[in-house]
């Protein structure tokens, strides 16, 4: 097993502005877990700048990046610079539901996390 | 008929771009100028998956657009131009001064050698005298991240 497989997994969330930062407090508050996420922001930030902090968060992974739109500087940053990236998975969307399911199933492959994340994500997004 | 906006933006598309300019200017077509972008097709999809529908994309390297501008404006669909840095800007104005009449600083930032003019804008001296030039030229400069905000004359940056 090599020392990236052995690593914990980690949760980075890149958004615009200061949103990734609230995410990541607000899951840690609902959680009562901390240190498994990791917030980007995108704040002055050109293409290669914003590349280098995600890629200095996920560091040697596994990780799963969840990025606040489905399109945009934050995912296009990601997807550059990590596309190829073994033991990476991305989710767009990201939301309070998504992240607080994600720290409670770090034991899962980075794929399979981000699935049981966007899927917990998604159910949380009603119209009552 | 004419571009409807002319932006130096870093970032490229992105927010600000497709929604903060794109929906009040009714932009129907974005002309994306960067070797980069240019030279690799699957960054390319990368950007049409990040404009709205309806808004399709062109790219184009920096010396290659330079002879398509006056196509490129010759078309009905309302357009902005859209390049990442102040040389490529200047390569564009001196092939067609009239097609980049007024230009907007949309983004350009933190880089060694660069200092703030603006949150959103940083320029290196270089840059900057670069600038001013174009508008000696007889280019109209503003810098304004987004519809909302004042412009700011070139002027206010030295």
């Amino acid at each position: 097993m090599s020392d990236s497989a052995a690593a914990p997994l980690r949760g980075v969330v890149v958004c615009h502005g200061t949103v990734a930062a609230a995410l990541v407090d607000a899951t840690e508050q609902i959680s009562g877990l901390t240190g498994h996420l990791v917030a980007v922001s995108n704040s002055g930030c050109d293409r290669e700048s914003l590349e280098a902090r995600i890629e200095a968060a996920v560091a040697d992974g596994p990780a799963v990046v969840f990025v606040d739109m489905a399109s945009g500087s934050c995912l296009i940053a990601t997807l550059r610079r990590l596309r190829e990236r073994p033991g990476v998975a991305v989710v767009t969307g990201v939301n309070l539901a998504m992240l607080v399911d994600f720290v409670f199933h770090l034991s899962l492959p980075p794929a399979e996390a981000a699935d049981h994340a966007a899927a917990s994500g998604g159910k949380a997004i009603r119209l009552p | 008929m004419p571009f409807v906006l002319s932006r130096v933006d870093d970032r490229l598309i992105h927010g600000q771009v497709v929604i903060g300019w794109g929906r009040p200017l009714g932009v129907q077509r974005i002309l994306l100028v960067d070797d980069e972008v240019a030279a690799n097709e699957w960054e390319q999809d990368l950007y049409r998956m990040a404009v709205p529908e309806g808004v399709t994309i062109e790219f184009a390297g920096t010396v290659a657009a330079a002879p398509l501008l006056a196509a490129w404006q010759a078309d009905a669909r309302r357009s902005m131009l859209l390049t990442g840095s102040v040389p490529a800007l200047v390569h564009l104005y001196a092939a067609d001064p009239a097609a980049l009449h007024r230009i907007n600083l949309g983004g350009l930032h933190h880089r060694p050698g660069r200092t703030e003019r603006l949150p959103y804008l940083y320029l290196t001296a270089e840059e900057y005298r670069s600038l001013v030039e174009l508008e000696t030229l007889g280019a109209d400069i503003t810098a304004q991240d987004v519809p909302s905000a004042v412009p700011v004359g070139l002027g206010a940056l030295a």
